[in-house]
């Protein structure tokens, strides 16, 4: 059996240009079940879009990307149940209540006891007491909480992270990240995580990808990456990777 | 294999679930409902005081009285059916929520048929206060045309559907970039639709594009019916026709601007 066929998302040399310029240049990769995968790069890395593709919100210059067994997009409807995203490129409706929201979205994921399925979450992720409350009128930390609630309604085999702790404290980005260990844990969830947090990467993920100009410069486990670059830390990983170490020392 | 953009698997449970989400912020926003009445009132008093000027002073409009009230208030469901429809989809656009949209399962033919209800939804919001007040004030019963209404209705809200799913198409492609289509496309539709005037006074030349589309069809209808007091079902069956036309080409052209998009990465930035 090939990649395709036993892991949960395939990608095989996944291009995307756009007006000529390679955002996604060549890379192949494959996750397996109910494993977590950390996505690393600086800006303008490709991250972004290599999750968009995954989501089948980009289609493909070339190559290929499947999910649960399902080339995105064109097969998309196939899996999209059974996936789910957060991203902080998106919002939910400001004027809707958070329980409106997470409702009208649990039905549109065909959720049932949809009543059930709010209380549950909004009790794990500590949200009860702002249900009937605007979406709008929440704080940041507040809000990220119900996009990750709105994420996890479905309760989805495949879940997207872009960035999912990004302009919280770090009280409550250490609070989002413990929610979801709990919820990989217990639903054997495989994720995608971009991130530039490096110690979320590190704590959550037990694979690392680093992406940068749209290729892949590594793939590893953040045990192995740190001992191949004998480094304490993923961020000394990042930064060396980021500014060409390596590749300098392979030169010389 | 399926193709995904043709919209399998219809779920009546995600278009009510849409419509839901659309029917929640309409009703949490009082200026939102408001703006759906006031400017139909507008236009329908400056017209109908019009109407009544002229008719006081010229034998025609004396005996065609409640054309331009009625050409105001078709006008309305052609143009307020197709801004129904856009502003339904420019919200989610303004909400950044067009990822999470295009992200769920919700087919694009479902999410066009929530956006087709709520038009609906709020047009009757506006329409329906609207028409009792030219009762009122003019003496102009719109409910009296009954059956020639319910096929003027059809026809308009059916090419309004059309634009409005073609200005989708624009806005998932462009982004915000596009939303002046939005506001104004409609207009384009008001000279050569002949709606306060008949067929006869364009240039010959002009006629055939206006008898190109379908709402022409539907105020010379109208006109027949309130001067001559006869309806035109002949009318009313080629505006028909051409709205099939005009409906699949607008659907054709929203798909192919939808896989534009993905192929563009414009889903991912829908800004301006």
């Amino acid at each position: 059996m090939d990649a395709q066929n036993t892991s949960v998302i395939a990608a095989d040399r996944l291009v995307k240009r756009y007006k000529g310029v390679a955002a996604v240049d060549g890379i192949s990769f494959s996750l397996a079940p109910g494993t977590v995968t950390g996505l690393l790069g600086g800006n303008g890395a490709g991250k972004t879009t290599t999750i968009a593709m995954i989501m089948g919100l980009v289609t493909p210059t070339s190559g290929t990307v499947t999910v649960l067994g399902a080339q995105m997009p064109r097969d998309r409807y196939r899996v999209l149940h059974r996936m789910n995203f957060e991203s902080p490129y998106v919002d939910m409706p400001m004027r809707l209540t958070v329980r409106q929201n997470l409702s009208v979205f649990a039905q549109l994921y065909a959720v049932r006891d949809i009543g059930r399925r709010i209380a549950s979450l909004a009790a794990d992720l500590d949200l009860t007491e702002f249900l009937d409350r605007p979406t709008g009128k929440l704080s940041a930390g507040q809000k990220t909480r119900v996009s990750l609630a709105k994420s996890l309604l479905n309760k989805p085999e495949v879940l997207l992270l872009d960035e999912p702790t990004a302009s919280l404290d770090p009280d409550t980005a250490d609070w989002v990240r413990s929610r979801l260990e709990q919820y990989c844990k217990e639903r054997g969830a495989t994720v995608l995580l971009a991130s530039h947090n490096m110690a979320e990467v590190e704590r959550l993920c037990e694979r690392v990808i680093i992406m940068k100009k749209g290729r892949i410069e590594d793939d590893d486990t953040p045990e192995r990456l740190l001992a191949r670059y004998g480094r304490e830390t993923l961020e000394e990983v990042f930064l060396d990777v980021a500014r060409g170490r390596r590749q300098r020392e392979a030169a010389q | 294999m399926i193709d995904a953009d043709t919209g399998m698997n219809f779920s009546a449970n995600r278009v009510a679930a849409m419509v839901r989400r659309y029917w929640y912020l309409l009703r949490s926003s009082w200026p939102r409902i408001l703006d759906l009445i006031y400017w139909p009132t507008v236009q329908m008093l400056m017209w109908g005081f019009l109407q009544l000027y002229i008719s006081q002073n010229a034998g025609f409009f004396a005996q065609a009285g409640g054309v331009f009230i009625g050409s105001v208030l078709l006008w309305d469901i052609l143009f307020r059916g197709q801004l129904g429809f856009s502003i339904s989809f420019l919200e989610e656009m303004y909400a950044r929520n067009l990822g999470n949209i295009m992200m769920s399962p919700l087919r694009p033919t479902e999410f066009l048929l929530a956006l087709m209800i709520m038009s609906i939804v709020r047009l009757s919001i506006g329409m329906v206060p609207v028409s009792l007040l030219a009762i009122a004030f003019f003496g102009f019963n719109l409910w009296t045309l009954g059956l020639a209404l319910a096929a003027f209705f059809a026809n308009l809200i059916l090419t309004s559907w059309s634009v409005g799913i073609f200005v989708a198409g624009l806005l998932l492609r462009n982004g915000l970039g596009a939303e002046s289509m939005a506001w104004t496309i409609m207009f384009l539709f008001l000279p050569l639709t002949c709606v306060y005037y008949p067929v006869s006074v364009l240039p010959h030349w002009l006629q055939y594009f206006a008898w190109a589309l379908p709402p022409t069809y539907v105020f010379e209808g109208m006109r027949a019916l309130v001067i001559d007091h006869a309806f035109r079902a002949d009318l009313m069956l080629e505006a028909f026709m051409f709205n099939i036309v005009l409906f699949a080409a607008a659907s054709l052209a929203f798909l192919k601007l939808l896989e534009s998009a993905r192929l563009h990465g414009s889903l991912l930035q829908t800004a301006e």
